[in-house]
Parts: C-alpha cells; structure tokens; sequence
C-alpha cells in the first residue's frame, strides 16, 4: 500500500506545475499506469481522493490509463500483450525479449483552468 | 477562465529515481558494492546476513542498513557480529525510499565492501523503490510456498537474484525447488538463483563468491 506515498509525490509536481503555469484550478490529472508497475490504480484513485482535499486539486478528477505489458521477441520479432507475466515469446519460445511497455507510472497531463 | 491542457509526461517516482541515481553514484565511486534483500517477513533475511557477516573473510568489510516499521531488534543482531548497521524506522510505512537511505550517507564508512540493504519485509511495495543499489536480491522462505514468484511480479521482474532461503524445511513444508526455479525465470531469464539454508550453512559460499565476483566487476568498472 505504497499508492499513498506515490500521490504524495503526484502533488508535488501538480502544485510545481500549478505554480509554473499560474493555474487556478486543476480539473484533470491524466496518468499512465502500467500492469507491472507494481501499483493498483483503485488505490491510486482512492488515495487521491483523500489527499486533494484542501490542495489546488480539490476538485479534480483523476483519469488512470491502464497500460497493459507489452514485449517484443529478439529472435522472431513478434510483438504480444501478456497477462501473466511469463517472459517467453508465445510465437517461437525464446527468452530474449524487450519490453516495450507496461512499466510506466507517469504523469502523463494536467488540464488545469488558467486566468 | 480559459482550460488549459498541459503535457507533463514525468515519473510519479522520478525524484526517488534522482536520489537514487546519486547515491548509486557516491557508492561506486567509493568501491563500495550496494544490494537490496527484499521479501516477505520472516523469509531469513536478518539470519541470512548473520550467516554472511561470519563467512565474509576479515579483509572483506560490510555493513547493514535495516529498515523495518517498528524497533531496533534487526540492527542489534547485526552489531552482535562486530558489523556496522543502522535501523531505519519508517514509522508505518511499507517500504525504504532513497531519501531514508540518503540521510545516512555522511555515516556510512568509505573503506566498505559491501552495503547491503535490508528493505522492511513486503513483497510488494519495496519493488518499487530503487535505493541505489547495484544489485536486487529477492528472497523466498520454504514455508511461503514454490508459487509466489508469479503473484509478486514486480519483486522477481525487478531483482537480479533469487535465494531460496530455508532449504532445509523442504520435506515438511512440501516445498518444490525446480517449481519454484522454473517459475521465477519464467517471468525474469536472467535471475540467478541461489539455493540456501542459513542453519545448515549450505549455499552461503555461492553467494558470498557471487558477491564479490559483483565486486570486482564494478571495481574494473570505475578503475
């Protein structure tokens, strides 16, 4: 239960960003959350909803891209979406994958209400 | 009032990352070998670096940063073997960030060997947070069961190595080593697998040689 400690940090660019860009207001915050990033976006949402309370997000919505794993083979170049996590290429067997997503837990934007 | 959409596209775990980079940084300049034990509670980690604390030879330094919730009991045990260690207490939290372990920077000596790492016990969380260290070991206890590897993803994925602690419950506890092997490189190929029992002292050597292998790779490294 570590999301509270991650929403902790999401303020802390949302009130930079705020700042930076003179915003009132945020209405949205947009993040990229992958299935291996080791966080559940439930709780990402509940933990939000308890530290906007008082902060320039008070009203803000909380949008959760979910973004599944995604890898691609070395040796026959198939690209796969998995769900369970077993790192071997469903097309030829081989163990020497990239992944090319799944991993992200990013910020991806904020639309704020600016003067 | 106007809406204004703003792309930001940064890491929520960015500035762990940044102090993260930095210690990793501090420490290889130094020559000094970092690595985080993760696992569940009551996996061994404690007794597995008591076991390594009196194998190491004398020439070989390590010292111990613990983190749990609550107490000082795991940073005592270490001092117990004439080892340097420090107790983090996070007060609730589930996980060690950089930041906690940055704070003890200006103690930690600068003529070390290893620093190891013990992250609060949570298979979950810890995965999350890169403290710095160059290598990540996971470790899984007998009694916790062959088939975790595949329910905490994040642990095994991230890791560097796995030690399969408390081999000598596998009669009773049913525990299926070349299951569990098979698993955890299932979902990570290029784990490498250590097979221990602290009590019985077995697969420690293994260890310890692949620590100091490590060592001195990062050494030629930054030669």
């Amino acid at each position: 239960m570590h999301e509270l400690s991650i929403v902790a940090n999401l303020f802390e660019i949302l009130e930079e960003k705020a700042k930076e860009k003179k915003a009132k207001k945020i209405l949205t915050v947009k993040l990229k959350v992958g299935s291996l990033s080791g966080v559940i976006p439930e709780f990402l949402e509940t933990a939000f909803d308890i530290y906007k309370k008082e902060t320039i997000a008070s009203k803000a919505r909380l949008v959760v891209e979910k973004i599944p794993l995604k890898i691609q083979c070395q040796k026959c170049h198939t690209e796969t979406v998995k769900d369970d996590f077993v790192f071997i290429c469903n097309q030829c067997g081989s163990r020497e994958l990239k992944t090319l997503s799944g991993t992200e837990l990013l910020l991806e934007k904020i639309e704020m209400e600016v003067s | 009032m106007k809406k204004k959409e703003v792309l930001v596209l940064e890491e929520l775990l960015g500035s762990n990352k940044k102090i993260a980079s930095e210690i990793r940084k501090k420490l290889e300049d130094k020559g000094i070998l970092t690595i985080n034990f993760l696992s569940s509670p009551g996996a061994g980690k404690t007794t597995l670096l008591e076991k390594i604390a009196e194998t190491l030879k004398p020439d070989n330094k390590m010292a111990v940063i613990e983190g749990d919730i609550e107490t000082e009991r795991d940073a005592e045990r270490i001092r117990a073997k004439g080892i340097p260690a420090w107790q983090i207490l996070t007060g609730g939290a589930c996980h060690l960030e950089a930041k906690m372990v940055a704070k003890l920077f200006p103690e930690i000596p600068a003529d070390l060997d290893f620093l190891f790492i013990e992250n609060v016990g949570n298979l979950v969380c810890p995965a999350s947070y890169d403290l710095g260290e160059n290598l990540r070991c996971v470790l899984l206890s007998t009694p916790e069961g062959d088939d975790k590897p595949k329910k905490y993803p994040k642990a095994f994925t991230t890791s560097d190595c796995l030690i399969i602690t408390k081999t000598d419950l596998v009669p009773p506890v049913s525990f299926n080593l070349e299951h569990a092997q098979k698993e955890a490189l299932e979902i990570n190929p290029k784990l490498k697998i250590f097979i221990t029992s602290a009590l019985k002292g077995s697969g420690i050597d293994e260890l310890i040689e692949y620590f100091l292998s490590s060592l001195h790779q990062l050494r030629q490294e930054n030669a």
